[in-house]
């Protein structure tokens, strides 16, 4: 007996499974939006979440696009290679989404573009900043794939001439997470930007994504004395490597990239550190004030850069659907290659490796506040 | 072709073979000249910069004394019912997670100030840590009893393995369990520590301390050789002595501490280095609490009737069974005194290094586990000595070799160790398997 | 003709045939999309690896964990045999499958060399053996492959591009399976000596060793394309449902004849006393190696597999907490049960990947690894022999006499009053 309802409860899953996937294609235009919303860098994924729901609500308001509602597919990537891959495997597959708003972390958006790029999918990524994400091995553009932020060749070179000629600093030690592309990319292009400023990397040792034990590491930085820590990981492993720093009394000036923009960063252990970040909410042009109102209204908090690129980059999609009269996502993408966006961020133009033109601002950390410090451009 | 045939080609096969024993010595050779260029280049690297390595060695020693409080519980679970508790590990994680609860909710660990605002502030902070840990130790001694309750007791009968995939479970389901949103939630969290951090170096250290540390051990030293002396005359009562806890303590908490301190006391003083050598307080703390938390342990093990009910019960259950004692209850009690070790180590750890996990417990599980294979399991001194040797061992290998490597490292240290030593350092030759 | 359709050969092959055309068909027609494809070939690829371990633990008794280290060998081997070869670079696959080859011939010289002492210990063994395999690789990375590569690379590509491509996709799941071999018989040697618990916590240790290992194959060993812990991407997409379902019947048919001949019984042997077994007459130390080996290969080939069809391998895949997996297949599905293994193997990734994944509603996908667990408890209370025990369908069980009956007191007493002659 047990054994026959076994059977039929099989055969019940089986067909149900069946049903599901040859349900009718429906009316919404789907769109996925893939973020971190557990995981080692949480607040990042809340942040994209909130800002392109807020550009997907706004949308909805004035009457959708193309006569269609705009429905959000929202999954949780955990900005690890692994689940990312298998969530974009998940909505292209199973959901039939186009077009995909993330994943925010580089080292997760990799593996999502291959696979966006082999199923002709488009994908816009609000914060990657590692080149790779946009160009395959051979250097050329895939060609559905975009991103509305600056790379780390430009972030790395801001933060290493802000090293040398602002806090004149002549050694630096870097502390990088060998297993993620985008904090290992962009520790490489402050390296190479630093010494061929004429600095000196004295130290340069690699983690793993899930150490908790920096001791070893930083008594080689001890050892060494550099004028400059640069971490340019994420906020997370960052506070923990300076709460660690600070306990072996090391007093080099710490400096990171974009990483660092999240409510939980430990700003008294970080205190008198310098990042660079895409956006301030401190900026007064009247488009940045006006989103800021907005988000404030709707989530209660200031908006970080996350938030700020994540809305941005849901508003370059729609715009260019928009202007493209279609959801084919091949047209799309020619479409957006040509186009000129105005978002918060400024009027945005990609360049033929899909690359937006973009400004960095750098950001001065104190026990009480993160505070505007200056803005570096192209 | 006959068996007759076969049978004596066979024989003069066997005939023709010569002593292997060439072979070996040559193998030996090899491995030992392995080990020694180990050694070598390990004595080559604290040659060329001394202070960058007492200093590793300090960093391991921090870590070591937190796998040691893990790794007792591994070994005295494994001692008493044979089960390696893959969830211990995660006891160890809920642990901290109290902890941080206590002290981010409850505000606990300043509830000598909100009670009596006037208190000496250091006494203060010295109570309210104490308090959290405690509270800790007490919630993860009963989450160790609950767990044997409901996991392990019912398979008991069965064989090992159900019991194995069990603790598999537990882990898996304390894990996610904890993940969830409205349990522990999935995020890293930096935690906020009982007590301020500072660091202390070679200045601000009074060499009173180090005299007080080192005529601690000494004079626990000397009354110990003392007694050894009469007790290997034959005396009764000097050999009861001998094991009193508080000698240990002396010698262990002394030694210890006086060591790491006359380390950061002396260096500066010696070599010509261009940095201090530091310990943050909170090294000194986990040190001194673990020390004291092993005493007690050594204590309640051999002085106390559940102590000696458990030793009773690790070496024989049926007779012991007979013998009137409640194996059960003695079981349950391992796993409290095991869970409530774990919770200190926990928070320990989380003090030190300030940020806390669902997943935290299974790496640092993992080690403990494997300093306790090291150390002998079974064998409480065996368990502190592993776990000092896998400190120092990692925090080497991270600080020498480049810090990724440090799990493999780690493990092929398990794997070396189980080839020349089964049993372990302190353990005692298998007997016949049968 | 009755006869012959009884015959559980021909039933279970017409039976599997039956399932590769309705699969194959289901995925021509479209109703089976890619991502329940996916779900299918992991689990194939799964219960291969839970076959390989059942054959250790299930039929020979061996506690391991070990299994997720040969998997991931075997997958990392084979991707980067195709991700060269796809990139015209042959290296990869002429020193894996030369390599070997040599390795092979060089460990067989070792062993018969060895033969001829007495007294030989484990660790003198083990490093003759490991010289050997390290001998092989080495002549192949320096002589061999620069001797052929570049002819064999022109020779097979000008075979027209379909058939070289499976010729390729063939010898890179053989070299990965075959390295995932040569690897377990070098660990086997030392630790299968160790006994139960020990074995298990060493091999727990090779499992960790080979992911930190993984994570730093472009650091510290010599392989940037795997890119270390930040994942493997580029591999070819090779892995068809013909490739899967052929491996998989391989696996089944090579272990249940291995299984049914009378090394198999020298294998069980050693699970049931290996005391006794040793007393028999029986090698019991080459038999332990002999499954450990073959479950290694079984892990290496799904490994293959795997790699093939996700195109994307990560370090974490092959972590901690996964290689528990195959551990927990085969205890749900029964210790020492093929057919078990291979029902729990399909369900479970069926179940936790598809069905859970997919329906449960969102924020809810954490839950699945808090709902296994009280399973697994509740399984280990009620039933912890395994949902199917030692059952096997007809084809795989082993072909035993059946039991004979006790005869009863009157039939002891007076022999002529029962038929039992024994």
């Amino acid at each position: 007996m047990a054994k026959r309802s076994f059977a039929i409860l099989a055969v019940v899953v089986v067909l149900a499974t069946m049903v599901a996937a040859c349900r009718p294609a429906p009316q919404a235009l789907k769109v996925a939006i893939l973020a971190p919303l557990s995981g080692d860098v949480a607040t990042f994924g809340a942040s994209t979440r909130d800002g392109a729901m807020l550009a997907i609500e706004e949308w909805n308001a004035k009457g959708g696009l193309l006569g269609r509602q705009i429905e959000a597919v929202v999954e949780d990537s955990q900005c690890e290679a692994e689940p990312a891959a298998s969530a974009a495997n998940k909505v292209i597959n199973q959901d039939r989404v186009k077009f995909i708003i993330g994943e925010v972390c580089s080292k997760a958006s990799i593996p999502v573009s291959e696979i966006a790029t082999a199923n002709k999918v488009l994908q816009i990524s609000p914060t990657s900043t590692n080149p790779k994400v946009t160009v395959d091995e051979a250097g050329n553009a895939k060609p559905t794939i975009f991103r509305a932020c600056f790379i780390d060749p430009f972030q790395g070179t801001v933060g290493a001439k802000f090293a040398l000629e602002e806090l004149g600093a002549k050694t630096a030690a870097v502390l990088l997470d060998q297993g993620n592309d985008y904090v290992r990319g962009l520790a490489e292009f402050f390296r190479d930007a630093f010494e061929a400023g004429g600095g000196k990397v004295v130290v340069w040792e690699t983690y793993t994504a899930g150490d908790t034990d920096f001791t070893a590491i930083l008594t080689k930085v001890k050892d060494a004395n550099p004028d400059i820590l640069y971490l340019p990981d994420y906020y997370s492993t960052v506070n923990i490597i300076a709460t660690q720093a600070n306990q072996m009394g090391i007093a080099a000036v710490k400096l990171g990239g974009d990483g660092w923009d999240s409510p939980e960063l430990d700003q008294a252990a970080l205190a008198g550190g310098f990042f660079t970040n895409h956006y301030s909410s401190e900026d007064t042009r009247p488009v940045v004030q006006d989103f800021v109102k907005k988000y404030q209204a709707k989530y209660g908090s200031v908006p970080d850069a996350l938030a700020a690129l994540a809305y941005d980059a849901a508003n370059i999609l729609f715009m260019a659907i928009q202007q493209a009269g279609t959801d084919d996502p091949v047209k799309v993408a020619q479409t957006m290659e040509k186009g000129m966006f105005s978002v918060v961020s400024g009027d945005i133009t990609f360049d033929e490796q899909h690359n937006p033109k973009k400004c960095a601002v750098l950001l001065e950390v104190s026990p009480e506040k993160v505070s505007y410090r200056a803005t570096v451009c192209p | 072709m006959s068996v007759a045939i076969e049978a004596r080609r066979m024989e003069q096969r066997m005939l023709r073979r010569r002593n292997g024993m060439v072979l070996n010595r040559i193998s030996q050779v090899l491995f030992i000249l392995a080990g020694i260029l180990v050694l070598y280049s390990v004595g080559r690297a604290a040659a060329a910069n001394p202070t960058v390595f007492f200093q590793q060695i300090l960093n391991g020693f921090q870590l070591g004394f937190i796998y040691a409080l893990i790794a007792l519980g591994y070994t005295m679970v494994y001692g008493i019912v044979k089960l390696i508790n893959f969830a211990h590990g995660d006891v160890f994680m809920v642990g901290a997670f109290v902890s941080f609860f206590t002290i981010s909710l409850l505000n606990l660990h300043q509830w000598p100030l909100t009670v009596w605002p006037g208190m000496n502030p250091t006494a203060a902070t010295v109570l309210g840590t104490v308090t959290v840990i405690l509270v800790s130790m007490i919630t993860c001694a009963s989450l160790g009893v609950t767990m044997e309750r409901f996991a392990y007791r019912p398979l008991r009968a069965m064989p090992r393995i159900a019991a194995l995939i069990t603790a598999i479970g537990v882990s898996f389901f304390l894990e996610y369990f904890g993940g969830l949103p409205f349990v522990f939630t999935n995020n890293y969290i930096t935690y906020p520590r009982p007590f301020n951090v500072f660091v202390l170096n070679a200045d601000m250290i009074p060499p009173l301390w180090l005299g007080i540390l080192w005529g601690m051990c000494a004079i626990a030293a000397t009354v110990y050789g003392v007694l050894k002396i009469w007790g290997s005359r034959g005396n009764a009562r000097a050999q009861a002595w001998q094991r009193n806890p508080l000698l240990q303590f002396g010698m262990l908490f002394g030694g210890f501490l006086g060591v790491a301190l006359t380390i950061i006391w002396l260096t500066p003083r010696l070599v010509r280095a261009h940095f201090d050598l530091t310990a943050s307080n909170a090294m000194l703390i986990i040190m001194g609490i673990s020390v004291i938390l092993l005493v007690i342990l050594q204590y309640i093990v051999r002085y106390t009737r559940i102590g000696k009910a458990m030793r009773a019960s690790a070496y024989d259950k049926p007779t012991s069974r007979l013998m009137g004692i409640n194996v059960d209850m003695v079981i349950a009690a391992t796993f409290a005194l095991a869970g409530g070790l774990a919770g200190a180590g926990g928070v320990l750890f989380a003090t030190a290094y300030n940020r806390i996990h669902h997943l935290m417990g299974i790496i640092p599980g993992l080690k403990a586990f494997i300093s306790a294979v090291i150390g002998g399991i079974g064998s409480i001194p065996g368990a502190f000595v592993g776990a000092l040797i896998m400190g120092l061992v990692e925090v080497l290998s991270a600080g020498l070799i480049s810090s990724p490597m440090r799990d493999a490292v780690a493990f092929s240290l398990l794997i070396i160790v189980l080839l020349i030593r089964p049993q372990g350092i302190f353990g005692e030759a298998p007997g016949e398997k049968v | 003709m009755r006869q012959f359709l009884r015959n559980t050969n021909v039933t279970f092959l017409a039976g599997a045939g039956l399932v590769f055309i309705i699969v194959q068909a289901l995925i021509n027609l479209g109703i089976l999309n890619p991502y329940w494809q996916g779900v299918i070939f992991w689990g194939a690829a799964i219960t291969m690896v839970s076959l390989g371990l059942n054959l250790i633990y299930g039929f020979n008794g061996q506690f391991s964990l070990g299994q997720y280290g040969f998997y991931a060998i075997g997958a990392y081997a084979s991707a980067d045999i195709t991700y060269r070869w796809v990139r015209n670079d042959p290296s990869a696959l002429v020193v894996v499958i030369f390599g070997s080859i040599l390795a092979l011939i060089f460990m067989l010289g070792v062993n018969a060399f060895l033969r001829r002492f007495y007294g030989v210990f484990t660790p003198t063994k083990f490093l003759l053996n490991f010289l050997a395999a390290v001998l092989g690789f080495f002549l192949a990375v320096r002589f061999v492959n620069p001797a052929i590569g570049q002819s064999l690379y022109q020779a097979l590509n000008g075979l027209p591009s379909g058939i070289s491509q499976q010729i390729v996709f063939f010898l890179a799941l053989v070299g990965g399976a075959t390295l995932a071999g040569i690897v377990s018989y070098l660990l086997g040697i030392p630790v299968l000596e160790l006994g139960s618990d020990y074995f298990g916590i060493a091999t727990l240790g090779f499992t960790i060793i080979v992911k930190v290992l993984l994570d730093n194959t472009d650091t510290i060993l010599p392989f940037p394309e795997m890119k270390g812990a930040r994942g493997m991407v580029g591999i070819p997409k090779w892995t068809t449902w013909p490739w899967v379902f052929f491996s998989f019947i391989a696996v089944v048919l090579v272990m249940r004849n291995l299984l049914h001949s009378s090394t198999g019984r020298a294998i069980l042997s050693v699970r049931e006393d290996e005391r006794a077994a040793e007393l028999m007459g029986i090698d019991t130390t080459s038999q332990k190696i002999m499954a450990f080996v073959v479950g290694s290969v079984f892990a290496g080939l799904a490994g293959g597999i795997r790699a093939h069809d996700l195109a994307f391998l990560h370090p974490t895949t092959f972590g901690f907490l996964p290689s528990f997996n195959p551990l927990i297949i085969i205890v749900f599905g029964g210790l020492g049960s093929m057919t078990g293994t291979i029902i729990t193997g399909f369900f479970w990734i069926f179940l936790l990947e598809g069905v859970l994944r997919l329906y449960l509603p969102e924020g809810f996908e954490t839950w699945r690894f808090v709902i296994y667990p009280i399973v697994l408890l509740l399984m280990m209370l009620l039933r912890p022999q395994g949902l199917m025990g030692r059952y096997e369908i007809a084809f795989l069980r082993r072909p035993l006499p059946p039991p004979k009956k006790e005869p009863s007191l009157a039939q002891k007493l007076i022999p002529e009053a029962g038929e039992v002659k024994a």
